[in-house]
């Protein structure tokens, strides 16, 4: 570029731009819904018969990793790192499993709202520890994680308790058409309802501009050890919720749930969250879950042994990010 | 002389600012005043104290003591939101925006309308700039037309520039410099540092220059002011006049037909350095002297390749070279000890390590380590430099000192033939500092060839035969040893028209006139 030559383009208002301008900034999502839609083709064709059912099934298993990778995300792109999310979704778990067996459902609605109030603490406590003790967030995170899984051991040492009927209506089976499960639907309404608006509000700008330059964030004025607590309060509100789905799928309180931290962090990675901050969205992740999952579903109609199906959800993971990376540098070259 | 009155006409009155990081003093006593309406230059060479003052004032840092007035109330920022709001908005060296956002969204998280922006980017000559375009696709010079634009819609009382210049081409810089100029007259004002001399004579009123953390002298800034100010930097080092020289004795062995250990062939990285060419020769100690940011960092990369050139070539031994990799370098025989000592050591562990790394982890090399060939490498460095092996267990528990003696030792004990030092004596106590010189000399007696940056002028003297002066990415001027005086050598990286010496009258009526000003400047 010659000295003073400054790359400009005049405004183009038009939705038909705007859209496109959407799918230029967020390549890396459009590419993973085309992934997305590879994979069902080959779900469809390894299993003909695979239709609503499969649909309805899949979308209930992905509930809970979905949530812990929206905790996830927003932590991430505030530029730290939560490995709590699991034992977090587990102590939500087994307290509203423990509270809401054999109760009124007027009761249960009370549960959910305390465990949702719960997750905000247990994350306020994460970022305020990540915050004032400037002990690197991995360490912190790692720490409370085992405080939390303890905790919810103490509660409950075995599955357990009991699910509110409503809770489990809520999320099983279709809504009107056949096709659309009622578990999206309550996974998107929610992220719709709290993500959408904080990523428009003051705050969303100040977790993104934290994630991205925390110098440069804090000489445009942004406070940025509270905006860290909130993003890790945020987090654990979206762990709690992964828990009471976990509650409300299973139907019992699960003390020890699977290794939803490190799924979710698989996820947001490919979801196209940078783990460096300030980089990326919910949508990516939730699409990376649904990926995911149908990768896992697709090697078990293959026939394909459990254990090489985990081996080779890793491999594609590496795969997907190193592919999107190379294709992010020639970009920067070009 | 009327600046000294400390009327509350003064938008900006610091008196006695001083701050201390641990047993460093960083500000003495400093001193800036500003009035409504004026361009103020603030001068100083490298570690005067320029950007603690400037952290001060923007809110980074806290003064241990000292008063700051602005608009006749007390200033005492915790964050630049606060400074912001008492009155002071800086444009720092580096952009503040936010990269990964768009600019729209970086003015609305400082609450900036965007209207006023529009009307500030117009002003300085990019009136087509998509505000929709995200902050990390936009080249560096639109990103510091953009935070001026920000800075100047804020409509601040103190405007402050911290190199704000330094990276933009020549067509934005006139423009930026005529926005700035039209604040003369009006109630605002605006700080400005640069280490443009030419810029400060275009926009400035006055000038005030630090030197070792104090306010030695506040100028009025005309068409001769710029001998003062250089005058003024320097302090009495001028009349000092003899310096200790080294025994230029290499340059005059050297035969006219000799190789060149390393020859720069219009070497050039990006902006940052174009068109370097020098020779350094076996036996002999050039020093490189630059104000900051000049391109010496990067020449000193692509030297020591940790970064490739995008033009030009190196010589080494008369064979042309391309460093893909730092152990393709130290292959070549050009070792690098770098001023961060912390980018060179492996600090948890022990000083014989550190000093044997070098030469048992070459990959041939790799499988069971001669332990005996490598002591014996080992204690002779560690006699060689002196270093103090009390705590030779953990390098970190070294004094700063001995640190940089290890780094230096882990080359030497390997057997040196060129070494490329940046800054060696940063931050460490003058006895080594002395040690460290006689060992370059040594070195260079025993044939080797030594690149010396250095941020101390009077190290050039000290230590080298001959220097080069970067300015502005270019070798500007190379002076030898004899003539190389610190006036000469700061005038030269200022690139302000070469003059032999100065003439010892005008240094002796700088120097009488600074205690003068000094003494004013400290009455409250």
């Amino acid at each position: 570029m010659s000295a003073g030559q400054i790359a400009v383009s005049g405004r183009r208002p038009d939705v038909a731009a705007a859209v496109v301008g959407w799918a230029r900034r967020n390549t890396w999502t459009v590419g993973l819904f085309g992934l997305l839609i590879v994979f069902i083709v080959v779900t469809k064709i390894l299993q003909p018969n695979y239709g609503a059912p499969g649909v309805q099934g899949l979308a209930i298993s992905i509930l809970p990793i979905a949530f812990a990778a929206v905790a996830q995300t927003i932590v991430v792109i505030g530029g730290g790192i939560d490995l709590s999310v699991g034992p977090v979704m587990a102590l939500a778990s087994v307290t509203s499993a423990v509270l809401m067996k054999d109760q009124s459902d007027l009761f249960g609605v009370g549960v959910v709202i305390g465990v949702l109030l719960l997750g905000l603490l247990v994350g306020a406590i994460n970022g305020g520890l990540v915050v004032v003790t400037k002990v690197p967030d991995i360490v912190v995170t790692l720490a409370t994680s085992f405080v939390w899984a303890g905790t919810a051991l103490l509660i409950l040492n075995t599955p357990g308790g009991g699910a509110s009927p409503w809770i489990m209506a809520i999320i099983t089976g279709p809504l009107g058409n056949p096709w659309i499960p009622k578990a999206l639907v309550v996974l998107a309404i929610l992220v719709a309802v709290v993500w959408v608006p904080l990523r428009r509000s003051r705050f969303g700008l100040a977790l993104y501009a934290v994630g991205s330059h925390p110098l440069a964030a804090f000489r445009s004025g942004i406070a940025v050890g509270p905006t860290k607590i909130v993003a890790y309060a945020l987090a654990g509100f979206f762990a709690a919720l992964g828990g009471l789905s976990l509650t409300a799928t299973g139907g019992v309180g699960a003390p020890v749930p699977g290794s939803y931290t490190l799924q979710s962090v698989a996820a947001i990675v490919l979801g196209g969250v940078s783990l460096a901050g300030g980089r990326g969205g919910v949508l990516g992740p939730i699409i990376a879950v649904i990926v995911l999952a149908l990768v896992r579903t697709d090697l078990f109609f293959a026939g394909v042994d459990p254990n090489w199906s985990t081996a080779i959800q890793g491999a594609i993971l590496i795969g997907v990010v190193m592919f999107g990376s190379l294709v992010a540098m020639r970009k920067v070259r070009a | 002389m009327d600046q000294t009155d400390a009327t509350p006409e003064l938008l900006l009155d610091a008196t006695d600012v001083a701050k201390a990081y641990g047993a460093v003093l960083a500000l003495r006593s400093a001193s800036l005043a500003v009035r409504p309406g004026e361009v103020h230059a603030l001068m100083g060479a490298n570690g005067a104290g320029k950007s603690t003052l400037v952290k001060i004032l923007t809110g980074g840092v806290r003064p241990d003591h000292g008063t700051i007035l602005v608009k006749g109330k007390p200033f005492a920022p915790r964050s630049p939101t606060d400074a912001r709001r008492g009155g002071i908005v800086s444009v720092y060296q580096e952009p503040s925006l936010i990269p990964d956002l768009d600019v729209r969204s970086n003015l609305r998280l400082t609450r900036t309308s965007p209207e006023s922006v529009r009307h500030w980017l117009a002003e300085l000559g990019l009136p087509d700039l998509d505000l929709t375009s995200v902050v990390r696709d936009l080249p560096l010079a639109a990103l510091r037309i953009i935070d001026l634009a920000r800075a100047l819609a804020m409509e601040p009382a103190i405007l402050m520039l911290d190199e704000m210049t330094a990276a933009l081409p020549a067509n934005l810089t006139e423009r930026v410099l005529e926005v700035i100029g039209r604040v003369k007259g009006s109630a605002q004002s605006v700080i400005f540092i640069s280490h443009r001399m030419i810029e400060i004579g275009a926009v400035c009123d006055r000038a005030t220059v630090l030197r070792e953390g104090s306010t030695v002298g506040v100028v009025e800034v005309t068409e001769r002011s710029e001998d003062r100010i250089v005058a003024l930097m320097l302090g009495d080092i001028v009349r000092r006049g003899t310096v200790v020289r080294s025994e230029a004795s290499a340059v005059a062995a050297r035969a006219a037909d000799a190789t060149p250990r390393l020859s720069a062939r219009n070497l050039t990285v990006g902006r940052e350095l174009s068109d370097v060419s020098f020779d350094l020769y076996p036996g002999e100690v050039l020093g490189v002297v630059a104000l900051e940011g000049q391109g010496q960092d990067e020449l000193f990369d692509v030297l020591s390749g940790s970064e490739r050139p995008t033009g030009g070539e190196l010589v080494v031994d008369g064979q042309p070279r391309s460093f893909r990799h730092p152990a393709d370098a130290i292959r070549a025989g050009l070792v690098y000890v770098p001023a961060d000592r912390a980018e060179a050591l492996l600090m948890q562990r022990s000083v014989r390590e550190n000093i044997a790394l070098p030469f048992t982890t070459r990959f041939g090399a790799w499988g069971p380590i001669d332990l005996r060939g490598e002591r014996k490498k080992v204690e002779g460095a560690i006699s060689t430099l002196q270093i103090d092996t009390r705590a030779a267990g953990e390098v970190r528990r070294l004094s700063g000192g001995n640190q940089q003696k290890v780094t230096i030792a882990r080359w030497v004990a390997g057997g040196v033939r060129t070494m490329l030092c940046f800054d060696p004596t940063r931050g460490i106590d003058i006895g080594t500092k002395q040690q460290i010189y006689q060992l370059l000399r040594d070195l260079a007696a025993a044939g080797a060839a030594v690149l010396l940056y250095t941020s101390e002028l009077k190290e050039v003297q000290l230590a080298c035969d001959r220097a080069i002066v970067i300015f502005g990415g270019r070798i500007v001027a190379e002076i030898a040893v004899a003539d190389a005086d610190e006036a000469t050598l700061l005038r030269a990286a200022y690139d302000l028209r070469p003059e032999e010496l100065m003439p010892e009258e005008l240094a002796s009526a700088a120097v009488a006139a600074e205690t003068a000003d000094a003494s004013m400047v400290g009455q409250p």
